[in-house]
């Protein structure tokens, strides 16, 4: 039978060979592009901001479609989430799109806890690609994939600096997901404020230990465009859906009383800059960033709370499952302690309930032997009086017998008497 | 900008014969450029773009194994298909090579570049395959090797603190070379195949196909496939995988009508008609390897690199590599792998429980 006689001799170093005519392998990345165009793209982007700030008319306006619904109100009593997602096609290139949007950030009289439900949806997707990819059977080639992949933080255009609610949620955030900070409504700020306010973000984000997303500048063909837009972080944008007419064209703008502002007008506002990044330029990057470094990181902490480690390289298979082996134990001795646990408990309900039932029967036992004593007392009673009654008529009767004896007697004297008299008196009566 | 796929080549391909199936590129390239702003235009194709950009960095790899008894031409096959000295050839007369006594895996791996795509190519030798005189199990150690693979591949990916890219060794591709008797398959071809098409692609090859005429070739072909198909043996693209109604057509005329293909391979270049061909030169004509009318090498480059290259490594993680995961982890109850691999599994039909 033969054996097994493995000879490796890949040499890491593996020297590079040159090609003597056309192989064709230069369609690899056409043939991968293709089955990535058939499956689609997906792109969550999450926007946290305060209400009224412009998230939805950004959203509508970014992607040229209405896409949410109604305004909300400043009185909700926490943070919500709210996700909607929405199928785009643009020439062949289908993309699943979610935005999730604050409901309610920052309207709180204690925004003490503003930033949990964020954290918290953040890692709920995390969780969920998490635990498909730790199943056994699992899909991955085909999950929709619902990880934040960027998170456009809107800054409220007070002219100052951040708020510390800013300054809170976005340290929060900057370890789970790519922060791009955004300064919304900025037509309310004058160009000489905006500079000294983008200065004065950046600085606080800096001094704060904040990291925002860096646009990427290692390929050379965006290099240079990235790396000056690095430079105009944070965005300042202005929202609009209406189209108004200026010169010849429909453009997007915002029409005021002493101008008009257009959206799509580089002078007037960064909005170009941040489509171009966020949409045209960077997309691929950010869904990168965020399987390769936010959702690594959150698995690395979450396995290693659950009780993983790696030691080095020939320890490691073994730890795990060592690990896995104990766990499971310790598991399975919980599980009996438990079931111990109720065993005894439910034994020592019985008891006592058995004890209670017993208690009941000897007291009814007890009532009842009262009860018959009570009767039989009384039975006797009423005997006696029977009794009594009885010997009281039978004296009654003799005496009325001897009564009536007697006074029949008399009445037979006093009659003979009565008669005597009666027919002395009466010579005519003759009763004799 | 690299222009990926230039038409204006100056090397003179062969291919002109057959025309060249090149993926159509899913969205034209548009110019980048904050001044690229037509109405109502977002840019969400400009993805397409951005994808491209980032796998040509990462760069590709490939590994393909090649089987069969010595003499069936499998090194000079590998050196024609990519036109370079990557398989070192055995039969050159060496005093010192013996057939080996065992089965032998030797993975040698080489990287080659091509219209600014980067690929790490590794061929997996399988020498002595075939050649004792008792041959039973010799695709054990085969097997054994491709499982490795996978084990390697699944220890990586479930480490706490994971490599940004982890190093793909899995077997994508497994060419398996038929001898050309004319007659029918081997049983150890059978029994092969049989084993092995469970675990990995296995692409069916007829050896030195210019021993055989037309005819021959075609009731030889037609014989192989109603016996891999009799045996219940799924061979690359499997029926069960095909994604849509376009694949599926595309995949079932390659299914029942060219393959196996019937190759010839050949590095020695011979003046034809003007042109320099790759050929083999005998008394009666030269065989021109990539002339569609002399043999289907044409074919099966195109086949396994200019369309199906991506395919293959999808189907072998997406498919191959997690019926392994669910097996191993399942044996071991749920728990992470620890030491050792997962014996082969028993031979049985095709994997009707993957389709989900």
């Amino acid at each position: 039978m033969a054996t097994a006689d493995v000879a490796r001799q890949v040499d890491e170093n593996c020297r590079t060979v040159p090609l003597t005519g056309h192989v064709g392998f230069d369609s690899l990345p056409d043939q991968l592009v293709n089955k990535s165009v058939s499956q689609g793209f997906c792109f969550n982007i999450l926007c946290v901001g305060e209400t009224g700030v412009g998230k939805s008319t950004l959203m509508d306006t970014l992607f040229n479609t209405k896409l949410e619904g109604e305004t909300t109100t400043h009185y909700l009593p926490g943070v919500q989430l709210r996700s909607n997602t929405y199928d785009l096609q643009e020439s062949n290139v289908g993309l699943k799109l979610t935005v999730v949007s604050t409901v309610g950030f920052g309207d709180q009289i204690n925004k003490e806890d503003s930033y949990k439900p964020i954290v918290e949806f953040i890692d709920a997707q995390f969780e969920a690609y998490l635990q498909e990819e730790l199943k056994i059977r699992r899909v991955l080639h085909s999950y929709h994939d619902s990880r934040i992949h960027v998170c456009l933080y809107f800054i409220a255009p007070t002219g100052h600096s951040l708020k510390s609610l800013d300054l809170v949620t976005m340290k929060k955030l900057d370890s789970k997901v790519n922060i791009i900070p955004i300064i919304a409504k900025s037509d309310a700020i004058a160009k000489s404020e905006l500079t000294k306010f983008k200065i004065k973000i950046t600085s606080e984000l800096v001094s704060n230990g904040v990291q925002i997303y860096q646009f990427p500048t290692d390929d050379e063909s965006v290099a240079e465009l990235n790396g000056t837009m690095n430079g105009h972080l944070p965005f300042a944008v202005v929202g609009s859906t209406e189209e108004l007419k200026i010169g010849n064209k429909m453009v997007k703008a915002r029409q005021y009383p002493w101008g008009t502002v257009q959206v799509e007008n580089e002078a007037h506002c960064d909005f170009v800059k941040l489509r171009e990044m966020l949409i045209r330029i960077n997309m691929e990057d950010l869904r990168e960033q965020t399987h390769s470094r936010h959702y690594e990181l959150y698995r690395r902490c979450k396995l290693e709370e659950m009780g993983f480690q790696d030691t080095d390289p020939d320890n490691k298979p073994f730890s795990l499952q060592e690990t896995y082996e104990a766990k499971r134990n310790e598991f399975l001795g919980e599980l009996q302690r438990k079931e111990e646990e109720m065993r005894q408990m439910f034994v020592q309900r019985v008891k006592e309930k058995e004890a209670e039932l017993k208690e009941a029967e000897k007291e009814l036992h007890e009532k009842f032997d009262r009860l018959k004593k009570i009767h039989q007392e009384e039975k006797k009673k009423l005997e006696d009086k029977k009794k009594t009654l009885d010997e009281e008529m039978n004296a009654f009767k003799q005496r009325k017998s001897a009564a009536e004896l007697s006074q029949g007697q008399q009445a037979g004297s006093s009659q003979t008497l009565k008669r005597d008299k009666e027919k002395k008196n009466n010579p005519w009566l003759c009763t004799e | 900008m690299s222009k990926g796929f230039a038409e204006n080549r100056t090397d003179v391909t062969m291919s002109e014969l057959v025309a060249e199936p090149r993926p159509k590129p899913a969205v034209p390239m548009k110019p980048l450029g904050i001044s690229s702003n037509l109405l109502g235009y977002i840019g969400i194709d400009t993805i397409i773009e951005q994808m491209r950009k980032k796998t040509m960095k990462t760069g590709f790899d490939f590994n393909i194994m090649v089987v069969g008894q010595s003499g069936l031409g499998k090194s000079t096959l590998i050196n024609t298909l990519f036109k370079s000295q990557v398989s070192r050839k055995s039969a050159s007369w060496n005093r010192e090579e013996k057939i080996p006594k065992t089965v032998e895996i030797k993975a040698i791996g080489h990287v080659i570049e091509e219209g600014g795509v980067k690929m790490k190519l590794t061929v997996i030798d399988t020498p002595g395959f075939g050649d004792q005189i008792n041959n039973e199990n010799c695709w054990e150690p085969i097997e054994k090797y491709i499982n490795e693979q996978y084990e390697k591949f699944l220890k990586e990916e479930v480490n706490i603190a994971r490599k940004k890219r982890i190093p793909d060794t899995r077997v994508h591709c497994c060419l398996y070379f038929i001898s050309p008797t004319g007659h029918s398959l081997r049983p150890l071809d059978l029994e092969f195949m049989k084993h092995l098409s469970k675990v990995v692609n296995i692409v069916p090859i007829i050896a030195k196909a210019d021993t055989m005429t037309l005819e021959e070739k075609m009731e030889f072909k037609q014989r192989v496939r109603k016996e891999l198909e009799v045996n219940g043996i799924e061979f690359y693209p499997q029926k069960e995988f095909d994604e849509d109604l376009e694949d599926k057509t595309e995949n079932d005329k390659i299914r029942q009508e060219s393959m196996p293909f019937a190759v010839v391979g050949s590095d020695k270049e011979y003046q034809v008609n003007g042109k320099r061909v790759l050929g083999r030169k005998t008394p009666w004509g030269i065989i021109e390897v990539e002339n569609l009318t002399h043999c289907e090498f044409a074919l099966l480059r195109d086949f396994v690199i200019r369309t199906h290259l991506q395919d293959l490594k999808e189907v072998t993680h997406n498919i191959h590599y997690e019926t392994y995961r669910a097996r191993r982890l399942n044996d071991n109850g749920g728990l992470p792998p620890g030491e050792g691999v997962l014996p082969p599994a028993p031979a049985s039909p095709c994997p009707a429980t993957i389709a989900e």
